[in-house]
């Protein structure tokens, strides 16, 4: 539902003065999440950028109420908070808000068992594709082929299809978004949070200190992984899939921008535009995404 | 029956107890080493820049013109590259004269 | 007064209901299973209006009852064993976070080999997480320890989570009389829910970012003022608890003929009750034995064991763990309360849930006394009570 930014109200969305490295899509999408799902919202942090990104106390750089919670259990505690806020019946939205660490590698277990519960919380992954925090070391969602700090000839190992994965076990919604197109997030947002049951959102943060880009470049790094089909943008909501508009765009192969414009702009992957083979491997890596799309847009994969 | 009561500590109470604030990790303002300059001249009202900007230091005037909250932005330049009329120029922040 | 034939683990999930408990998530592991199975039983039958988590791992119980104690809720959960060392990282967040939970520890020995017995490794070794710590002889107790901990952990003067361990198999699934009081009666005993805050939109309370060391360090120094608050709290609520419904254990540590006692055996948990019939047994032989019966293990009972054991002839401290490469850890504890103001003897014993009888207590005290008697002072930190099959090589083995 396209809505006008005047209509939002004036007021702050974000906190000024926290710790975050200039030009960091997280504090973006936390100023989106204030945006699209206002006051009544209660987050959970595992360790990660956001930990930290809060600053000192007794002050916190994020501008809501939070649970911060150990690496392995960010699921786990908000399905814990969202059951008591629904013994005291408030209406009240639980929303995790983690990293590749702790969603796709640590925190996995957890994710995957509320969702098997279906417990009420939206989950919201974002996905700067490395752990951060701790210095730019891969992660289960680390794209082949790029530069970490523990990969330094590049990662010879795929990106873990989250997304995809989450769409199996079935919850009633799990969508992709990205900080490059905050519209299409905060609509996303608003859909998740009228519905009851684990939602699952996947949000692509373009990190300058990790991808060795000019933080300027954020909005228009997360814009270009679109545009080349590189982070597919949908939305599967009780069965049905739907590819977004900036993606349905981009359905063809033909009309995306060459993948090279994305990645010659990170640091990250100049040994894969050297290297033909490893530049393969990436876009046999993105390929499969869309093979996956292709099933789910033709329904043949189990609906609930 | 069983609703929480929030009671305060007895006993000497440290906790790990905060609320939202600025200035969590200071006068970050004092990172920069460009800032961004509105040319209000090529503004266009569209906002882009107030979406964009990760620290909520570009503020919306009434008139839904933009102004720069300098004490806090840290000059990362996301709102220049967005700005669809270029009105937004990052000009490196002067140390002072001859240095 | 109804009295009903229930097994420890029943107790305690009876004692949960009572406290009406509102979030429950818990992962089942051999001897604590028939807790949650009540417990999911209760709430789907109606007889308890709560949620029930079930998570797919100890460490998300853990992490999901801390979620919902933040929230505002009364939140339980139980576990043993392996179960309690996988969430041990989440106990540590729990204490430090200051948010009240009680949480049931049906005690058992750590594997490899697998073992499902009792022990009391599990429970120690959670000592130092800032949890206060009690360990029940009996049903009765186990279910009493239970609803007192509701009442102690949302104290004001202490606002630390609470464990109440049960040994294995013991008391957790040997049925005994155990009185129930009426709903109405626990109502009337148990104040609702206090905490410090909850973390809500209106609170907007941020609980956990970075702070500096010196907060930091006061934050710990915090939790150690409030664990010497909790023990006046522990008196109290032993007191008022006795007035409500009749019963009263002593507070941090029950003492059983101990009052003019010459020799004294220190322990926790159900075996204390062989220790007790030993004690029996000594006195009549004209041996003045008692037994310090020890509650609570955190907070330590310091005051007791300075007033009370500095002027024995001997004190004797029975551990059913130990700290490898150490001493049983209720030795090092009564060891470093009592520096060397009285004799002193540390036994190992029962490990693995190798049963522990009256006569075995009774023959170890024996040779204390013979000991002390003989040589003025005696310190033995460190002996094995090893099963009966091996037990020459307690003697042939430096260990």
């Amino acid at each position: 539902m396209p809505f006008r930014l005047t209509d939002l109200p004036r007021k702050r969305y974000g906190m000024p003065g926290n710790a975050a490295c200039p030009g960091c899509p997280e504090t973006m999408g936390l100023r989106y999440v204030k945006m699209a799902l206002g006051d009544k919202v209660v987050l959970v942090i595992p360790a990660g950028c956001s930990s930290v990104i809060q600053g000192v106390a007794p002050r916190s750089g994020i501008n809501f109420p939070i649970l911060n919670i150990v690496f392995a259990s960010a699921a786990s505690a908000a399905s814990g908070m969202a059951a008591a806020f629904e013994t005291m019946g408030k209406d009240y939205q639980v929303v995790v808000w983690a990293g590749d660490g702790g969603t796709a590698d640590i925190g996995f277990q957890a994710l995957s068992g509320a969702a098997e519960r279906n417990d009420n919380i939206i989950y919201i992954c974002v996905d700067n594709e490395a752990y951060m925090n701790t210095g730019i070391q891969r992660s289960g969602l680390t794209p082949f082929g790029a530069w970490t700090t523990t990969t330094w000839t590049g990662k010879t190992e795929k990106k873990k299809p989250l997304p995809f994965i989450m769409i199996a076990h079935g919850v009633p919604y799990v969508a992709t978004a990205t900080v490059g197109y905050p519209q299409d997030f905060i609509d996303k947002l608003r859909k998740a949070a009228s519905i009851k049951g684990l939602k699952y959102i996947h949000l692509h943060v373009p990190c300058p200190v990790g991808w060795r880009f000019d933080p300027g470049l954020t909005v228009k790094v997360a814009q270009l992984a679109v545009q080349t089909g590189a982070f597919p943008l949908f939305e599967y909501e009780n069965g049905k899939f739907r590819l977004s508009p900036y993606s349905g765009m981009v359905r063809d192969p033909k009309r995306r921008a060459p993948l090279t414009e994305y990645l010659k702009l990170q640091g990250r992957f100049q040994t894969v535009l050297k290297d033909p083979e490893k530049l393969k491997g990436l876009q046999r890596e993105i390929d499969e995404m869309w093979e996956w799309i292709a099933l789910l847009e033709k329904g043949l994969a189990p609906r609930p | 029956m069983g609703q929480v009561e929030v009671v305060e500590p007895k006993t000497l109470w440290f906790a790990p107890v905060s609320y939202p604030a600025p200035a969590s990790s200071g006068k970050t303002g004092l990172w920069r080493t460009e800032r961004p300059v509105v040319h209000l001249d090529k503004c266009v009202k569209c906002l882009f820049c107030w979406l964009y900007c990760p620290e909520d230091t570009i503020v919306r005037r009434e008139d839904d013109y933009v102004y720069v909250d300098y004490e806090y932005c840290k000059g990362c330049g996301i709102c220049a590259e967005v700005c669809p009329t270029h009105a937004i120029e990052m000009v490196p922040e002067v140390v002072g004269e001859g240095q | 007064m109804t009295k009903r034939a229930l097994t420890g683990n029943h107790a305690v999930a009876e004692a949960a209901k009572l406290a009406r408990v509102k979030v429950v998530a818990a992962y089942p592991i051999t001897p604590q299973t028939t807790i949650v199975e009540k417990l999911a039983e209760m709430i789907e039958k109606g007889e308890l209006e709560a949620k029930m988590i079930r998570v797919e791992s100890e460490h998300s119980a853990m992490a999901a009852t801390l979620g919902a104690a933040a929230a505002g809720a009364r939140a339980f959960t139980a576990t043993a064993s392996h179960g309690l060392l996988y969430m041990h990282e989440v106990l540590w967040w729990t204490a430090g976070a200051r948010i009240p939970v009680v949480m049931a520890v049906v005690a058992r020995a750590i594997g490899p080999p697998w073992n499902i017995h009792v022990e009391h490794s599990d429970v120690m070794d959670q000592r130092d997480t800032g949890w206060i710590i009690s360990i029940a002889q009996e049903n009765q107790e186990a279910f009493d320890l239970t609803l007192q901990a509701f009442r102690i952990s949302e104290d004001p003067r202490v606002y630390l989570p609470m464990i109440v361990s049960l040994d294995g198999f013991i008391l957790s699934h040997t049925v005994a009389p155990v009185d129930v009081p009426p709903q109405e009666d626990v109502d009337a005993w148990l104040p609702p829910r206090r905490q410090p805050y909850t973390i809500t939109p209106e609170s907007n309370v941020v609980m956990g970012n970075i702070a500096n060391n010196e907060e930091y360090y006061m934050m710990r120094f915090s939790i150690q003022t409030a664990m010497q608050a909790a023990k006046k709290v522990i008196d109290e609520v032993d007191v008022e608890f006795g007035k409500a419904f009749g019963r009263r254990y002593g507070g941090l540590v029950e003492c059983y003929l101990c009052d003019d006692a010459d020799y004294v055996m220190l322990l926790a948990g159900s075996w204390a009750g062989d220790a007790k019939k030993a004690a029996e047994q000594l006195r009549e032989e004209g041996i003045r034995a008692g037994v310090a019966r020890v509650r609570f293990i955190r907070p330590w009972p310091e005051e007791f064991i300075r007033e009370r054991l500095v002027n024995v002839k001997g004190v004797i401290v029975f551990d059913r763990s130990i700290s490898f490469g150490s001493y049983g850890q209720l030795f090092t504890d009564t060891a470093a309360t009592l520096y060397g103001q009285t004799s002193l003897r540390g036994v190992i014993a029962g490990l693995g849930g190798v049963d522990v009888k009256p006569e075995d207590f009774a023959s170890e005290v024996r040779d204390f006394v013979s000991k002390v008697e003989e040589h003025g002072r005696v310190y033995e930190p460190r002996r094995w009570l090893l099963p009966k099959k091996y037990s020459k090589l307690a003697e042939e083995v430096v260990a």
